[in-house]
């Protein structure tokens, strides 16, 4: 069973590009269609992976306390009341990411493992000091958020460049870690407009496979307003986006979307 | 104003921005992701001390680089040397001599 769960970092150097949407979204995703999977938040001290997903009141024990050994992993695991299989680790609000340290980190990954949990999402917390470095470093595959702007794009490169040096299979000189990017807060229409790098600028400048792009909507602060992930609610384009990226990453052949800029007629261009 | 957006030619920063993001992300992209490259700091470093011993060099008129295209790797070096050699120093009689 071990050997079968995989160990998925969503990372991106820079702050505030969605790491822990994307990381609340195909943890939820991955999850419904029925593999066990827990998501990790690795932003230690500035928690919030359990606010986006609608669980910061049932926060009892955190990752900190069981890695430092005053809780057991079943008592700090908090199970999803609306999608089975779904599980999270949340943070610690009191301590600094110095609490994080690789033992206690692969001792609890490898635990988790032999839960049967089939996938493992590690939220990375922003920058590329330890928080970062720990949240990479057992991972099998990283998703790497990048949005559309120039201090993103340079950020996702030096954490691409992080990835392939300070992590545990490229200290043991195992395979490379598997890497994706996923494209945020993307909005063709400023593309068409030569105002947005568009996704292929950015797949040029980064050179990595395309896992997916999100279009930017309203739906996803609505959906951290509610504490449900925006996957949920199927009938908005951020939630497609969503499940189309989780059935491709799960090895479905599914057609790129939301990359186009929809039909607008003249006097929508007029007046819009 | 729609109306007038319209009708307006669209700047393209979009361009200016991939055309920076190229420069910058090939720059720090040597010694991270090439891997080999992490001497050069330290390389540049050595060269300066063996050239300032033969000629007054202003530091900010050094530039190391390394770039890659295709399957080749170019190591160039970029020195920008004094407009002319100083002139020597006047020889002065002393005073009491003269």
């Amino acid at each position: 069973m071990s050997n079968a769960s995989k160990v998925v970092v969503v990372t991106s150097g820079k702050g505030g590009v969605g790491k822990t949407t994307t990381s609340a979204n195909i943890s939820t995703g991955i999850a419904l269609q029925g593999k066990k999977t827990v998501a990790i938040d690795f932003d230690v001290g500035l928690r919030n992976l359990d606010l986006v997903m609608g669980c910061e009141r049932r926060v009892v024990y955190d990752f900190v306390n069981v890695i430092r050994n005053e809780a057991k992993l079943q008592q700090a695991l908090i199970r999803d009341k609306r999608v089975e299989n779904l599980y999270v680790l949340p943070a610690s609000q009191t301590r600094d990411k110095d609490a994080l340290d690789p033992e206690g980190v692969g001792r609890v990954i490898e635990e988790l493992k032999q839960m049967g949990f089939e996938y493992i999402i590690c939220d990375s917390p922003a920058g590329i000091e330890k928080g970062a470095q720990m949240a990479m470093y057992f991972a099998d595959e990283a998703i790497v958020v990048t949005n559309p702007e120039v201090s993103s794009v340079r950020d996702s490169d030096r954490v691409l460049g992080l990835l392939a040096a300070k992590t545990s299979r490229a200290e043991l000189g195992g395979p490379a870690i598997r890497t994706h990017l996923l494209l945020t807060r993307y909005s063709p229409m400023m593309v068409k407009r030569g105002e947005m790098l568009s996704v292929g600028d950015v797949l040029e400048l980064l050179g990595i496979p395309l896992l997916g792009v999100i279009p930017e909507s309203k739906a996803v602060l609505q959906s951290s307003n509610k504490g449900a992930p925006a996957i949920l609610d199927e009938t908005t384009d951020v939630a497609q986006a969503y499940l189309d990226v989780v059935f491709r990453y799960l090895g479905q052949e599914r057609q790129h979307r939301f990359i186009e800029d929809e039909k607008r007629s003249f006097f929508g261009r007029l007046f819009g | 104003m729609a109306f007038f957006d319209y009708f307006r030619k669209a700047p393209k920063t979009a361009a200016l921005a991939k055309d920076r993001l190229s420069i910058i992300v090939a720059r720090e992209r040597t010694g991270s992701r090439s891997g080999g490259a992490s001497y050069l700091p330290q390389l540049q470093q050595e060269l300066l001390a063996v050239i300032a011993r033969y000629e007054t060099i202003d530091i900010g008129n050094v530039t190391v680089n390394l770039d890659k295209s295709g399957g080749t790797e170019v190591l160039e070096l970029n020195i920008v040397l004094p407009d002319a050699p100083p002139p020597p120093a006047p020889r002065t009689t002393h005073p009491a001599l003269a």
